[in-house]
């Protein structure tokens, strides 16, 4: 009878116990990314070479060494950096389905936007070394110097990044059992991610130009649009999921 | 599945407890109160009223699109009841359904498990996500209950179908479950394989766990069920234990 | 007849006669505008489609937030009625547009903030209802594209900030006395409230029919699933766990 007494406290503990909270759960899911993607190494070379090959392409369309290109090439880095997102994301709910571990991230006390904000965590995260790779590259092809503005660069990245993998992960999740996937999540994505994309080509022109200016409006811009794109991909997951 | 037999006849491995008997778990009841389910004009599962008491085995019968899977869904708490209400009863009450999630496990035909990490990486997930006290030591514990203990560095890929189901069965049990749910466990799974889910299930059974079980066969693994339940077009058709039968 | 449908046909007669009544009043009543004369009568149809899709983008919008509340299937169909009736405003505001600037800059398009944004929202719409297209199960596509349908919404008004901040960065001609108030004259203030109201009205139907359509084929579904449902017929599954679409 003690025992069972026992028992009964514990349980009544575990009963009147709150909503599952975010944090462990976001992160097992994105330790459980890294591995993943650490082990496979599929995403990561794919998409570095991809952005690589991407902004590659566009110095012989549009020539380096010419002043006017190097106006463009902020442009340029931030379309590569999507594209090369876009491709990334696509296969982040994509995964769960070859074995239907979905469900069983479903089953478990975690709330359900702890699985979506672990899987943006990761693709934050998988972009955000793409970028670093690329930026040297960037760097070298358009003979600009990043040297005096790297810490508003990073920032412009950052805010960046996160405005390209909230909504692209949160897309991800709804292309993944549509046909033709790999093309609808580009056309559901690019035109959400306009405000990305003129904010941050903006931002960085500002910091290349000779006298760098510090981008305020552009960062705020950006900030703004991650906040109004989490919020809304918060509330919206759960129904994503639910049946 | 030499392995598999090896293991359920040898006295120094035991599969899930130790020697003196399966630990004591408490096992949840749930009450469903007219609970329907329809997916747009599909009625999956007709308003259906039950109550399943703590420690029973359930079988449920009924071939495709009887509703049993749907009723299992439900009860996982994967799909939302159209109407009605899905209760859970621990030994103090009734319990939420997020506090009853912490509780359940599941078995299906998918293995819910992922091909590109370890043995062992795969439960520390789910040994983070069921927010496990002593995380490491409960991995270690059920790797060495389904026999895998020396393969918990190796890829899921790499392993037989016997292998992943005995790990898709150790991940179910991670975090001691009260209530476990098995779709269809027998699918494809041979004679050896038959028996070691029999010697699972009975044990599962005497450590007080209740166990709902679809299958549309009878067989061995059904026999151990102490109630048995019928499906049909989304609505019972028969219940062993509303009509007297041993239970 | 049924009260229901005889009050849609005197929608369907009043938007008719409302739209002539409009196309007269565009071109015999309102004035002629100093700069631009006869080419600037289209404004009234620029301007009336641009107000007419922004609601019924917010109707988009709505009708995805009641969908993922009560997951009953006319706020699908309401919302890809609305959808695509909005798109076809969207598209009458992104060719009209061209057709004004042309005469007037001589250039077909002049990245003016109003109508770029539009363009941004006529892709996001394309999108949904590419969606619509290429998910079969009808759950799954209801819930996605409510899903889409409010998260595009949402972000409009940030396109249309950014766009505005970038074209300030780049000076490039607008498409003038868009707003009323604007200095805008009051008879011509009143032509734009007058066609914008039919142009409303005509929304209204459109919408309504592709409701109905839509409708039409949720009941048609049910009916088919009734007689599936009778006994001795086979009936669809979902497994427990497992790709269920």
């Amino acid at each position: 009878m003690a025992a069972q007494t026992q028992t009964v406290r514990e349980q009544s503990v575990t009963s009147v116990e709150a909503a599952p909270s975010l944090w462990p759960g976001l992160w097992a899911i994105f330790v459980k990314e890294v591995r993943t993607e650490l082990r496979t190494r599929e995403l990561l070379v794919t998409t570095a070479v991809f952005a690589l090959t991407v902004v590659f392409m566009f110095s012989f369309s549009f020539d380096p060494a010419s002043e006017e290109s190097r106006h463009i090439g902020p442009g340029l880095l931030w379309i590569a950096f999507l594209f090369a997102g876009t491709l990334m994301l696509e296969p982040a709910f994509l995964r769960e389905q070859s074995n239907d571990t979905l469900a069983a991230l479903r089953l478990a006390p975690i709330a359900p936007s702890a699985i979506l904000l672990g899987k943006t965590l990761a693709n934050f995260l998988f972009l955000s070394i793409t970028e670093a790779l690329l930026i040297p590259v960037f760097v070298v092809f358009y003979n600009v110097s990043v040297v005096s503005v790297i810490p508003g660069l990073a920032l412009v990245c950052l805010l960046g990044t996160l405005g390209i993998v909230i909504p692209g992960t949160l897309f991800s999740a709804v292309t993944a059992h549509a046909r033709m996937r790999e093309m609808l999540l580009p056309l559901l994505l690019l035109p959400v991610l306009t405000p990305i994309l003129i904010a941050a080509t903006e931002a960085t022109a500002s910091l290349l130009s000779d006298p760098p200016e510090w981008p305020s409006m552009g960062l705020k811009l950006l900030a703004g649009a991650d906040i109004i794109f989490l919020t809304a991909a918060y509330f919206l997951f759960d129904s994503l999921l639910e049946e | 599945m030499a392995r598999g037999r090896a293991l359920s006849s040898s006295p120094d491995i035991a599969l899930s407890g130790d020697t003196a008997g399966p630990p004591a778990v408490a096992g949840l009841g749930i009450e469903y109160s007219a609970v329907e389910k329809r997916y747009g004009p599909i009625r999956a599962l007709r308003p259906t009223t039950l109550e399943i008491h703590h420690g029973e085995f359930v079988a449920l019968l009924g071939p495709n699109g009887s509703g049993k899977t749907t009723l299992l869904r439900l009860t996982a708490q994967l799909a939302r009841p159209t109407s009605g209400s899905i209760q859970f009863r621990g030994s103090s009450g009734i319990e939420s359904g997020s506090a009853a999630r912490r509780r359940l496990g599941v078995v299906a035909h998918p293995t819910m498990l992922y091909d590109d990490l370890t043995a062992e990486e795969n439960l520390q997930l789910f040994a983070r996500l069921y927010d496990l006290p002593d995380a490491a030591a409960a991995v270690s514990a059920r790797l060495a209950a389904c026999g895998l203990a020396d393969r918990r560095t190796d890829l899921v890929r790499t392993f037989s179908r016997g292998m992943r189901q005995r790990l898709t069965l150790a991940r179910a049990l991670l975090h001691n479950p009260g209530l476990l749910l098995f779709d269809e466990p027998t699918t494809g799974l041979d004679v050896a394989g038959c028996e070691w889910l029999a010697g699972e299930l009975r044990h599962l059974h005497e450590s007080g766990c209740t166990i709902i079980m679809s299958t549309h066969q009878g067989g061995e693994v059904t026999a151990l069920a102490t109630r048995t339940i019928a499906l049909d077009s989304g609505r019972i058709v028969r219940d062993s234990r509303s009509s007297g039968a041993v239970g | 007849m049924s009260p229901n449908r005889i009050l849609w046909l005197v929608v369907k007669l009043v938007a008719a006669l409302w739209m002539a009544a409009a196309g007269y009043v565009i071109f015999f009543i309102a004035p002629d505008e100093s700069t631009m004369h006869a080419i600037q009568r289209i404004f009234y149809i620029h301007v009336s489609s641009a107000w007419t899709a922004g609601v019924g983008f917010f109707c988009v919008a709505v009708a995805g937030v009641l969908y993922l509340i009560k997951r009953e299937p006319r706020y699908d169909w309401a919302g890809i009625a609305a959808a695509e009736t909005s798109l076809a405003f969207t598209t009458v505001v992104l060719v009209t547009g061209p057709i004004w600037a042309k005469p007037i800059w001589g250039i077909w398009w002049t990245w003016d903030p109003r109508l770029t944004s539009t363009f941004v929202t006529w892709l996001m719409y394309v999108a949904y209802l590419l969606i619509r297209t290429l998910v079969d199960d009808k759950q799954r596509r209801a819930v996605l594209c409510a899903v889409y349908g409010i998260f595009a919404f949402v972000d409009v008004p940030l396109v249309f900030m950014t766009i505005r901040w970038w074209r300030g960065q780049h000076p490039s001609p607008v498409l003038a006395g868009a707003q009323p108030g604007s200095g805008l004259d009051p008879t011509m203030k009143g032509v734009l409230f007058f066609t914008w109201g039919a142009t409303l009205v005509l929304f209204a139907v459109l919408m309504r029919a592709r409701f109905r359509l839509e409708a039409i084929r949720g009941e048609t579904e049910e009916l088919r699933q009734q007689v599936e449902d009778l006994p001795g017929a086979p009936a669809s599954s979902r497994p427990l766990v497992g790709s269920h679409g």
